[in-house]
């Protein structure tokens, strides 16, 4: 039987992946939204081990307003993207730097 | 529980917002360019029907629906009549903006409604679900709006920052929920609150929640360390995108602050043997006030001064907040509309002088603005003696108030520090007025804005003079909102 400490476990270690990802990452926006993600579904693996063990089911619906929610944000990351390459030609994160001060 | 239409009275303000928005979708579908107007005056005739059902439907006790996912009280009721009014200010200073540059589309108008729906369900939410798809519906809005002008290669790399940072933050809110979600069983406040108060919960779990929340907060208010996207989106925004980014969503963050942590977690607390929010928003808060008033000091670009402006206000909501319950979160409501009416009214002013071509964003785009047109110049001026907090505007009574409340609460040494601080942030609002009275205009170029946004800024700047002379009207509608909580 997995207990829930090792469910937290992982889901604080993919949290914490995907926020040095997010920080680490200097090259490629994408990797950046695929941290993103990673990020969320880490809270979902939270979620739904706290509700198996609480016995109660609202932990679980949360996880699907989550989903629903995250693939939202998907697309609207995907299409900022799109018109931030049509204009600069390229999605390094290192040259996002035209603002400074 | 019983369904049926008079159950759904107290959503009477979302339903007639949310009608009106897919009404207003489909409506723009079918205008010509040359009719988009007709968007534009629908847009506003909806805001304006919500206040009027939020006004309509009100009762005088707090209300909870939806299996206690929503709420509906006092405080709700005046924070909603707020950032709709703010919304409508924002509204219109956009328009002629948006016209000269070929940006007039309905959408617009949309994400700004669906924005303000987000926040409506924020202020009004009774759990973190309800919280959470608020705060959504108002950041992926949100998101859109900032790279509206998609031309733009500013505003593209500010809606990307912000976007990422955005959902860091949402990431982080989460797993605090998360944590809380584990440690008390419960997604609405009134549960976690009673969870909290019976002492049974998982300290180190809740603690660690408690954390990964504020920081959420922090991200989403803009409060020092978690303050870095602001000033690139303020700055690489539309300066219409601005006025409403940098304005309505502050009152929603409030809301969020108030909900989570005075209904929720309000129960963690020193003399519950916890370690609690107050001493986390208090470093905030100091490091808030520091670095936004020193950094705008040496900014030329009034959207990116303004930007950290912001963070230094927030500091005062902070200070507000962690005043705690009697005076504190009454001053820290007030300051939140204040600041998001006075900042409304700063960018609005920017947008109005803007040309085709020309962003007036830089401090010298307002030299001389006396000679150009007095009357703006004065109204600036109003708006910024507010943010500064000079007599007889608002802004010095909304400060007065947070520091009232911080010295009751026996916390002299903040009020000081807040104050001190408060006097360096004067010298760049005042830098600003020193260009528009006494320097030489650099260009005579007419000011194009329309009538309707002339009015506006009339209005923003006289609401300053108004609320400093009648400042009650306004406190006792905040001091019944906290009560009533």
């Amino acid at each position: 039987m997995i207990s829930l400490s090792e469910y937290l476990i992982l889901g604080a270690l993919l949290f914490v992946i995907s926020v040095a990802g997010i920080f680490i990452n200097r090259k490629n926006l994408i990797v950046l939204l695929m941290c993103i993600e990673l990020m969320l579904l880490a809270v979902n693996i939270n979620f739904v081990a706290f509700s198996h063990f609480l016995g109660d089911v609202t932990g679980q619906v949360f996880v699907f307003f989550i989903l629903t929610v995250a693939a939202a944000e998907a697309a609207i990351g995907l299409a900022i993207l799109i018109v931030l390459f049509r204009n600069r030609r390229t999605i390094d994160v290192d040259d996002l730097d035209t603002m400074k001060g | 529980m019983e369904y049926n239409a008079s159950t759904l009275l107290p959503l009477l303000p979302e339903i007639v917002l949310l009608s009106a928005i897919a009404v207003i979708l489909i409506v723009d579908l079918f205008l010509d360019q040359a009719k988009r107007f007709f968007t534009y005056g629908l847009s506003l005739a909806a805001l304006v029907a919500t206040i009027a059902a939020v006004m309509a439907s009100g009762s005088d006790h707090s209300q909870t629906l939806m299996y206690g996912a929503y709420v509906r009280d006092a405080m709700s009721d005046v924070l909603k009549i707020s950032l709709l009014s703010v919304g409508i200010f924002a509204f219109v200073y956009a328009r002629s903006y948006l016209l000269e540059r070929g940006l007039f589309k309905g959408e617009f108008y949309i994400l700004g409604m669906m924005a303000i729906l987000g926040m409506m369900i924020m202020v009004s939410a009774a759990g973190f679900l309800s919280l959470y798809l608020g705060l959504e519906l108002l950041a992926l809005s949100l998101y859109a709006l900032v790279a509206f002008d998609n031309k733009s290669k500013s505003g593209s790399e500010a809606a990307m920052k912000y976007f990422v940072l955005g959902a860091l933050a949402s990431g982080m809110l989460l797993y605090g929920i998360s944590m809380i979600y584990g440690g008390t069983g419960m997604l609405d406040f009134a549960g976690v609150a009673k969870a909290v108060a019976s002492g049974e919960t998982d300290k180190t779990v809740l603690t660690f929640g408690l954390v990964f929340v504020l920081i959420g907060i922090a991200f989403k208010f803009g409060a020092v360390p978690f303050h870095m996207w602001a000033p690139d989106v303020y700055q690489g925004a539309p300066v219409v995108v601005t006025a409403f980014l940098g304005s309505v969503p502050k009152i929603a963050a409030f809301a969020m602050a108030m909900r989570i942590l005075a209904q929720g977690l309000g129960g963690l607390g020193p003399d519950m043997g916890w370690e609690g929010w107050q001493g986390m928003l208090m470093i905030l808060a100091v490091l808030s006030l520091a670095l936004g008033n020193i950094v705008a000091l040496v900014q030329d670009n009034i959207k990116r001064m303004l930007a950290y402006s912001t963070i230094s206000h927030v500091g005062f909501i902070f200070l507000g907040l962690l005043a705690g319950a009697g005076k504190g979160y009454s001053s820290a409501m007030f300051y939140t509309i204040i600041y998001a009416l006075t900042a409304v009214g700063g960018f609005g002013l920017l947008a109005i002088l803007s040309r085709k071509g020309v962003e007036a964003e830089y401090i010298h785009d307002l030299k001389g603005l006396n000679q150009r047109s007095p009357w703006l110049a004065l109204m600036m001026m109003l708006i910024l003696f507010s943010m500064a907090g000079v007599p007889p505007t608002v802004g010095f009574f909304a400060k007065l108030f947070v520091l009232d409340a911080l010295v009751n609460a026996g916390m002299l040494w903040l009020a000081l520090v807040a104050v001190f601080f408060s006097v360096i942030g004067a010298y760049y609002y005042l830098r600003v007025v020193k260009a528009m009275y006494f320097d030489k205009p650099i260009s005579q170029a007419a000011i194009t804005a329309g009538t309707d946004a002339r009015i506006a800024i009339s209005l923003n700047g006289l609401a300053m003079l108004y609320y400093g002379i009648f400042p009650a009207s306004l406190l006792t509608l905040c001091q019944a909102a906290i009560q009533s909580l």
